[in-house]
């Protein structure tokens, strides 16, 4: 029961008070990049979703080797490896089988090797001292908060369109200040605590 | 023993998702089609956004597409064009090499209105005051065109104006797009023909005011011209290459050097000599006529 509990806790803060991206900063630069349009959004975050779901069970894994050897300090270099070596097997997996998204994607796919969000829920699952179910848990609700950010950040910013603001706020920095808003608004989740 | 053991790991953590991912590369395949690779092996590679695609790739999808001339890539050149086109099936395109050309030969011959001592950036000085030339139309010489230049072939001149290399230019026009006063054009490599070096649209007097080297429309080098080559539009002369034999009598004729290559003192002495010989002999000739028909 306390394990279910635990993953719950586990869900809410990942997509709700600790966003990756409104509580924790981590994947602003696919945030950014690729929020113009939903549809895109969308495939960002999923592949996000996946990719951070997969790089948090093989980062488990390769960590218990190196505690199994004492080589805590190399994590960082070992899931750069793993996270790198992993997003170029997803690219290749997508060019066969989901062309249309690997398009929709295009160079932001090679940049989730540099998402700082996905070597985040590595480096924090070690240091939460999470189990392998929590740590993949951790690794697919983070892709969501991610997605659920992206996906919200994407349709504001197709309304914004319409919106009449001044000329010199065209283009990011407009966006910026709608994301520093957003964020705002994401902190009212903190106070969050059911369990 | 620790860095062993360290290095160990990571190098056969390194080999085993190296193996996985040789794997997968082969599992995991897509046929593409080999031309694009082929394409993109005669691009410039510079990725300079010239063409107005996303990069290189990005130019070669769209040529094999059809959606771009075989001649999209400017930086890569005539051979490479040619090469595209074999392999896109066309036949080779014709056309001499371009290159950036600025039309402004104004800098210090151009009268200045105050001293800019702002940001030093043509952009930036054009929003002062219309910028710091009397001509509404000259080249600045904040070199907004050498910073664009990524082949460095562009530079400020010894007189003021902005100059082009025409070896080094690859005509992918991005000096264009960063003059705010829109002065480079692209324009044969060819030094043989001549390029009209001022694109003030000013008449006469106004135009001979602001600047010594400005061209005022005065239309002598229309009337020299035997190839209708050259012809004032607009209040400024404009060279139509494809007609231009590269006399260079325009040249010589310009009462303001406005047109390149600047005849020199010495030449316009010679053609003017020449000149006049020719108009005596064709008097003479008018009036040994009668004689020489009586022969």
């Amino acid at each position: 029961m306390d394990q279910i509990y635990q993953l719950l806790a586990i869900t809410l803060g990942a997509i709700l008070a600790n966003n990756f991206i409104f509580s924790q900063f981590l994947g602003i630069c696919p945030f950014l990049g690729v929020s113009k349009k939903v549809d895109t959004a969308v495939g960002m975050g999923v592949a996000v979703t996946f990719v951070m779901g997969l790089a948090s069970a093989i980062t488990w894994l390769v960590n218990l080797l190196l505690v199994e050897l004492g080589l805590e300090y190399m994590q960082t270099v070992a899931f750069i490896l793993v996270i790198a070596s992993l997003v170029q097997f997803i690219e290749m997996f997508l060019q066969k089988s989901m062309p249309s998204l690997y398009t929709a994607l295009g160079v932001y796919l090679p940049l989730i090797t540099t998402n700082c969000a996905v070597l985040g829920v590595a480096l924090l699952n070690i240091q939460n001292k999470y189990n392998f179910i929590s740590s993949v848990v951790y690794g697919i609700t983070g892709g969501l908060g991610f997605l659920l950010a992206i996906v919200l950040f994407a349709s504001i910013r197709e309304r914004l369109v319409f919106a009449e603001y001044p000329k010199s706020f065209d283009g990011f920095p407009i966006a910026l200040i709608t994301a520093g808003l957003m964020a705002l608004a994401f902190m009212g989740f903190s106070g969050l605590k059911i369990w | 023993m620790n860095i062993v053991a360290a290095i160990a790991v990571l190098g056969i953590l390194g080999a085993v998702f190296g193996l996985i991912l040789a794997v997968a590369s082969k599992i995991f395949e897509v046929k593409k089609d080999p031309r694009e690779e082929a394409i993109l092996s005669h691009l410039a590679g510079a990725n300079c956004g010239g063409c107005g695609y996303p990069g290189c790739a990005g130019c070669a999808a769209a040529i094999l597409a059809g959606d771009a001339p075989v001649t999209a890539c400017a930086p890569a050149g005539a051979e490479n064009a040619a090469a595209i086109a074999e392999i896109m099936g066309q036949s080779a395109p014709t056309g001499e090499r371009q290159v950036a050309f600025v039309r402004c030969n104004g800098g210090t011959n151009a009268k200045k209105r105050y001293e800019y001592v702002g940001v030093q950036d043509c952009l930036s000085a054009t929003k002062v005051a219309a910028g710091p030339l009397e001509c509404a139309f000259g080249c600045l010489g904040f070199g907004s065109c050498v910073s664009a230049c990524q082949f460095g072939a562009m530079s400020i001149g010894p007189n003021g104006a902005a100059v082009v290399d025409p070896d080094k230019c690859t005509a992918c026009m991005a000096c264009a797009k960063a003059c705010p006063r829109k002065l480079i054009v692209s324009a044969p490599a060819n030094p043989k023909k001549v390029k009209v070096a001022c694109a003030n649209q000013d008449k006469g007097k106004a135009a001979m005011n602001v600047c010594s080297a400005s061209c005022i429309g005065c239309g002598l080098c229309e009337k020299e011209c035997r190839k209708d080559a050259i012809h004032v539009v607009n209040g400024v002369a404009v060279v139509d290459y494809d007609k231009c034999i590269g006399c260079k009598m325009c040249t010589k004729v310009c009462p303001r050097d406005a047109i390149l290559p600047i005849a020199t003192a010495e030449e316009k002495e010679k053609y003017k000599a020449v000149k006049k010989a020719q108009a005596e002999k064709a008097a003479a000739a008018k009036a040994a006529a009668p004689a020489d028909g009586a022969k």
